[in-house]
């Protein structure tokens, strides 16, 4: 199976049910599979080859939603780009992956004009919002309007040009050189991982699911592509600021599945939820950071029948694991056991399993394990190696440490690299620190992750200034603001007079993080 | 005392353009322009209730309400006005 067919199937056997709800568009299947049909052969017509790589740059709307199927539909690899990323990064990603084509808004074309000239693969830009792009200046790309091609392209489905273990998507997350890199996810990988993932959840055609978080972050991408394949509704928010609009839409379109992080939890949790009755509310699932066990007595006891799951995962095969309702009271720090049709086991340094209380690396086996990541071979042996079976077989090695007690439940412990797991998204510290340091104010810079309870850890930047230049803390954060995602910018900067070293003259982030000063 | 409207602008600046005011305009939307996230809203309101003495209710949180600086000026004065009647009605 492949993953467009999963609104064609949706939209053969429910073609007049409302797929998708964003703002005041209500959309049925047979409407967005033609939508996605006409945007499909529009690329076609302009040239798109199998496997060409087609960047979506906007918020969530439903065009992005039709970029994703339209991509796979005419045999090309999708990648969703955070409508928060600045435009440096955004070059750097779509000369990364040589995308031949970029979705974007009118709106977001204005402020990445500065890429047409750096950016020579990319030949097709599609514009939403717009059906006049007379006043655009093209430079050297050819601009169509995405209103133009509903008007004028055919609705037919095009012929399938590919197998399942082509490459459907590539999802970029924060690499440890500080350059993003695209971890590279087939067909199979995706329909395997929405498969368990909707098993576990019990997801049925019934299911009307509210999504809040970026089509840009797996979590969020994964609400749309399991809404589809179920035949479901999908209620696609633009983000998440304003409790009360969360809950009269909830009640509104009597939403079945709620997926939350612990960053919306505190804030729905603000509200007296006691006062609203959810009687369709089946399920609320997180991911990300483990719910602070307050979030979860208080969720419990404003939605007493519903059904909680705490879950964990990484882009590189999606997720990992969850922890069954019924446990959640008895291990509330867990993130549970493997998925079905997967298997997760601990180990140590040297690859040898680890048993019960024991902690060491987590590693992954199964057909939702990324292919690797775009070109960089390093990095991906570093990340899939040899599982030690008499077959040729690479597993996941998820860089993350855990433990697990006597019935197998798992408990994460921390990471093995310095990498900062920060509202779910991983944050390389060199990509800030690189950031930082083009401050010309700055003498050093060090990252570090501190502990936090709602977000996982949170981001703290340390830093000195050279002589005679002065700088705030506001300064640091202005600057950052300008360069990088949103959740990418720190949640504390501290201006010191200087740094911890070790012995070989680097800044020891080891001291940054304990708060000592000092040298180890 | 500055006007409501510059008081509330300069607190946006401050806490969430960290001083870059920017072509930064009082009838710009901050969900759209990505000015406040659902983080900062929790910070907005809290300012709101301590500075101006009002009690934001959850009914409340909307974006006519709170998506810019006019709104937010607009709404600080209806709930002062209101608050301010209660108070009077219930002295009386």
């Amino acid at each position: 199976m492949q993953v467009e067919q999963f609104l064609e199937q949706s939209a053969e056997r429910y073609p007049d049910k409302v797929a998708l709800i964003c703002g005041t568009e209500r959309l049925t299947y047979v409407t967005i599979e033609a939508r996605c049909n006409q945007l499909a052969n529009t690329l076609l017509s302009g040239g798109l080859n199998r496997w060409d790589r087609v960047a979506i740059y906007m918020e969530n709307s439903p065009e992005t939603a039709f970029g994703i199927f339209a991509a796979l539909k005419a045999g090309g690899v999708f990648l969703v780009v955070n409508a928060t990323t600045k435009v440096d990064k955004l070059t750097y990603i779509l000369n990364n992956c040589r995308a031949s084509v970029l979705i974007t808004t009118q709106k977001k074309l204005n402020e990445i004009r500065e890429a047409w000239v750096q950016t020579p693969y990319l030949q097709t830009v599609i514009v939403a919002g717009t059906d006049d792009l007379s006043t655009i200046d093209p430079i050297d790309k050819k601009m169509i309007s995405l209103e133009q091609a509903f008007a004028t392209a055919s609705a037919e489905r095009p012929a399938r040009r590919c197998i399942d273990i082509d490459l459907a998507a590539l999802i970029y997350t924060s690499g440890s050189t500080g350059k993003p890199k695209g971890v590279m996810v087939t067909h199979l990988n995706i329909v395997s991982a929405a498969t368990s993932i909707t098993t576990y959840l019990e997801n049925t055609p019934e299911d009307v699911i509210i999504n809040l978080l970026p089509l840009a972050f797996d979590y969020g991408l994964y609400q749309l592509l399991m809404a589809f394949k179920m035949g479901a509704t999908l209620v696609l928010e633009r983000g998440f600021a304003y409790a009360f609009v969360l809950i009269e839409t909830m009640l509104r379109e009597k939403v079945t599945g709620l997926p939350l992080v612990p960053t919306i939890s505190s804030i729905l949790l603000q509200m007296d939820l006691r006062k609203y009755q959810f009687p369709q509310l089946r399920y609320i699932s997180n991911t990300a950071a483990a719910l602070p066990t307050e979030h979860i007595r208080q969720l419990r006891a404003s939605f007493p029948h519903v059904k909680i799951f705490s879950m964990y995962g990484l882009t590189e095969c999606k997720r990992v694991s969850y922890l069954p309702p019924d446990q959640l009271d008895i291990r509330p720090r867990s993130v549970g056991r493997g998925m079905p049709n997967e298997e997760v086991y601990i180990v140590d340094d040297v690859g040898k399993r680890l048993g019960p209380g024991e902690t060491g690396e987590l590693v992954v086996r199964g057909a939702n394990v990324m292919k690797g990541y775009w070109e960089l071979p390093d990095e991906t042996s570093k990340m899939l190696r040899d599982g030690g079976f008499p077959w040729p077989e690479k597993v996941l090695h998820t860089g993350d440490l855990f433990t697990n007690d006597a019935e197998g439940y798992l408990y994460w412990m921390g990471r093995k690299d310095d990498i900062i797991k920060t509202r779910g998204e991983k944050v390389s510290p060199k990509e800030v620190e690189d950031a930082i340091y083009a401050m010309p104010q700055i003498s050093d810079a060090a990252v570090v992750g501190v502990p936090d309870e709602v977000l996982g850890s949170a981001i703290k930047a340390f830093v000195t200034v050279k002589p005679g230049a002065t700088l705030t803390e506001r300064d640091v954060l202005r600057h950052c603001k300008e360069r990088l995602e949103d959740f990418m910018i720190p949640k504390f900067v501290e201006i010191r007079e200087s740094m911890p070293k070790t012995g070989t003259g680097k800044i020891s982030k080891r001291a940054l993080a304990l708060n000592m000063e000092g040298s180890e | 005392m500055q006007p409501l409207e510059a008081q509330l602008k300069q607190f946006v600046i401050d806490n969430f353009l960290f001083g870059n005011q920017n072509g930064f305009k009082n009838d710009h939307s901050f969900l759209e322009r990505g000015i406040i996230d659902s983080t900062g809203m929790l910070e907005l309101i809290c300012h709101l209730e301590k500075t101006y003495q009002i009690k934001v209710q959850d009914s409340e949180l909307v974006p006519d309400n709170l998506d810019s600086v006019n709104r937010l000026a607009a709404f600080v004065l209806r709930k002062q006005a209101a608050e301010t009647m209660g108070a009077s009605a219930s002295a009386s």
